[in-house]
């Protein structure tokens, strides 16, 4: 399994920051291109989506909009696998109870976990040395095995 | 952010001048449209077409106004979706809660 590519980047705990790690989400969308038959402005949506997500809930919900703390963002993209991991400082917040289903239309709140399960094959949120970390991966092998899994533990979410 | 607001007899159009309706700037769509309610305006179109990116905040504050306006018997409809920003309307079934039209013009016929 070939490390094709690797971005790590730690910013401010604040939102003005989705901007710049969404657009780095789809840059590696391009990257991505050659592996994958779906719609290049398609994939470079749901990157930038799940990578806006998922730090606007470690910056809101983790660190609890503390300014002094930190959101760390480790992306891997290999041969047969795209990685995105988000650290928080925080003591997590609870997603286990995001329901699987389809949220009500009538909440204005509540998509996030949904969108990010949605779009990526599997999504596990855990505790780490510094806080908690939300990993979320998409295979990219075209026959839809899944790919390996490095040995680690996590709570499946 | 920027919203720029025409005044109709029938509704008020906001265009959203803006890339991203993301967490970043979702509150202040909240906060611009609860001006807008409590001058007593509840008919309301939203044009999304300079939206290329839409996130679940948005995407709450947009439900946020749509509640408050039905409570004022008025409405909240939607125009200009780009093809990725309808895709997520139609993701969370959104898009069968809103009126969505193609551009202004047709949401004011609507009303």
């Amino acid at each position: 399994m070939r490390n094709l590519l690797e971005v790590d980047i730690k910013v401010p705990n604040q939102t003005k920051y989705l901007r710049l790690i969404g657009q780095i989400g789809e840059d590696v969308a391009g990257a991505l291109e050659r592996f994958n038959n779906s719609d290049p402005e398609e994939l470079a949506y749901h990157i930038n989506l799940v990578l806006t997500e998922a730090m606007a809930n470690a910056i809101k919900h983790a660190n609890k909009n503390d300014p002094t703390k930190d959101v760390h963002i480790s992306i891997n993209l290999t041969d047969d696998l795209l990685s995105i991991k988000v650290y928080d400082q925080g003591q997590g917040f609870d997603i286990s109870t995001a329901d699987l289903q389809t949220p009500d239309p009538a909440l204005d709140h509540g998509r996030g976990v949904f969108l990010i399960r949605s779009l990526m094959d599997s999504v596990t949120y855990s505790r780490c040395d510094t806080g908690n970390v939300l990993e979320m991966r998409k295979s990219l092998l075209q026959d839809g095995r899944k790919p390996e899994r490095g040995p680690c533990a996590e709570e499946s979410i | 952010m920027i919203i720029t607001s025409k005044d109709f007899d029938k509704a008020i159009v906001m265009s959203i001048e803006e890339e991203r309706l993301d967490a970043h700037n979702s509150n202040e769509l909240k906060s611009q449209l609860m001006t807008q309610f409590e001058e007593g305006k509840s008919n309301i179109i939203i044009d999304l077409q300079h939206v290329r990116f839409i996130d679940s905040s948005g995407l709450g504050a947009l439900v946020s106004g749509f509640k408050n306006a039905g409570s004022r018997d008025g409405s909240l409809k939607l125009c200009g979706l780009q093809k990725q920003v309808q895709s997520m309307f139609e993701l969370t079934r959104l898009h069968r809660v809103f009126e969505i039209f193609p551009a202004e013009e047709e949401a004011l016929a609507s009303f």
